[in-house]
């Protein structure tokens, strides 16, 4: 499958999808189709290969999620990129599909504060336990001070 | 013959409202706790041989004596954090060779009197670098190995790093550098060993000797 059979086939599926580029396609989608989408480039694209997870953090416009997910066996690979909208820290959970989604959405969670809906042990995975708030958010302080140590 | 009790250092638990408090709190910190090499059963042991009449001669005989045995045997701990540990390792390797002044990298810390922090202490790592410290006996020296350990270096503003080891645990020589080479790391080892040399039996901390530098 081309770059280009792939870009419509999206179009076909998610019409509110807007599609970009070509490696990789860059998919920006609304939340609600996040999981169906995943799906869908599971199982038609052949997506299997979970790249990462991250998280962006554009102050008032909110928090946008971002997922990279390859077809290593015909060269394609999907940049897909949600926005969770201001004042919303919410995202359905890639777990029940992909398995390396797990630790990535808890590394997101720990740094981002992103609550994945669905995840089956959502906790912190690189601060400690006790830490309070998420340090990748722009609305962290730089020097917080975090006792007894700094 | 009255011992004095050992006295122990006082670092106040932090509390910050603002950034001077911090600051503040950093400047204490910087200031070496004193008396934290301080051994109870020499002190005592010393001065009933100083009560005796000629028996200032031999303290001080004695003093010399252990301080050169002191310098003269000082074993690290083998403590690598970050890549400053691959300078360490080359320090210790046969081209450099810390060997040659009674230097032997150890790996138990309960037979060791040197911890040299080699690279960028996180908040997760300070309770167990502080461990390792606690474990090793007295009389102890620490080096602060590098930019990351004197001051959080490059990463002094990342969230989870602590900002110096010296909020940690007592350091006697900081070796600048990012990294330092073999021969700064040497030269940090030859000015521990000129404090080790001038160290008192009162358990204050030496005075690093400007001679050697």
């Amino acid at each position: 499958m081309t770059p280009e059979q792939a870009s419509t086939r999206i179009s076909e599926r998610f019409g509110t999808a807007q599609i970009d580029g070509e490696s990789p396609i860059v998919v920006t989608l609304p939340p609600d189709a996040w999981f169906p989408f995943a799906q869908f480039a599971k199982d038609e694209l052949g997506c299997r290969y979970f790249s990462f997870l991250t998280a962006v953090d554009w102050k008032d416009l909110g928090l946008e999620v971002v997922v990279k997910i390859d077809n290593v066996d015909n060269n394609l690979s999907l940049l897909v990129k949600t926005r969770l909208g201001p004042d919303v820290s919410s995202c359905p959970s890639l777990t029940p599909l992909y398995r390396g989604a797990n630790w990535m959405e808890r590394e997101a969670y720990d740094m981002f504060g992103i609550t994945f809906e669905g995840h089956p042990d959502l906790r912190r995975i690189l601060l400690t336990d006790d830490w309070e708030g998420h340090p990748l958010l722009k609305s962290y302080a730089v020097d917080t001070p975090h006792p007894p140590y700094r | 013959m009255a011992v004095r009790p050992p006295p122990t250092p006082q670092i106040p638990v932090p509390v910050w409202r603002n950034f001077k408090d911090l600051q503040e709190w950093e400047t204490l910190h910087q200031k070496r706790p004193e008396g934290d090499k301080h051994s109870q059963a020499f002190e005592a042991v010393t001065e009933g041989i100083h009560s005796f009449p000629g028996g200032f001669v031999l303290t001080t005989a004695a003093d010399s004596f252990f301080n050169w045995a002191r310098k003269s045997s000082v074993w690290p701990v083998t403590f690598g954090l970050a890549c400053c540990a691959i300078e360490m390792m080359a320090t210790f390797a046969s081209r450099f060779d810390v060997e040659r002044l009674g230097m032997v990298p150890w790996a138990s810390p309960r037979h060791s009197d040197l911890m040299i922090v080699s690279g960028t202490v996180t908040i997760k790592m300070a309770p167990m670098l502080k461990r390792i410290y606690d474990q090793m006996p007295d009389p102890k020296w620490a080096v602060s190995m590098g930019s990351c350990s004197n001051s959080g270096g490059p990463f002094r503003h990342g969230y989870f790093v602590v900002k110096g080891v010296d909020r940690v645990i007592p350091v006697d020589v900081y070796v600048p550098g990012c990294p330092p080479p073999p021969e700064s790391l040497l030269n940090g080892l030859l000015l521990l060993q000129d404090q080790i040399a001038h160290f008192r039996r009162t358990g204050a901390r030496a005075e690093p000797n400007p001679k050697v530098d």
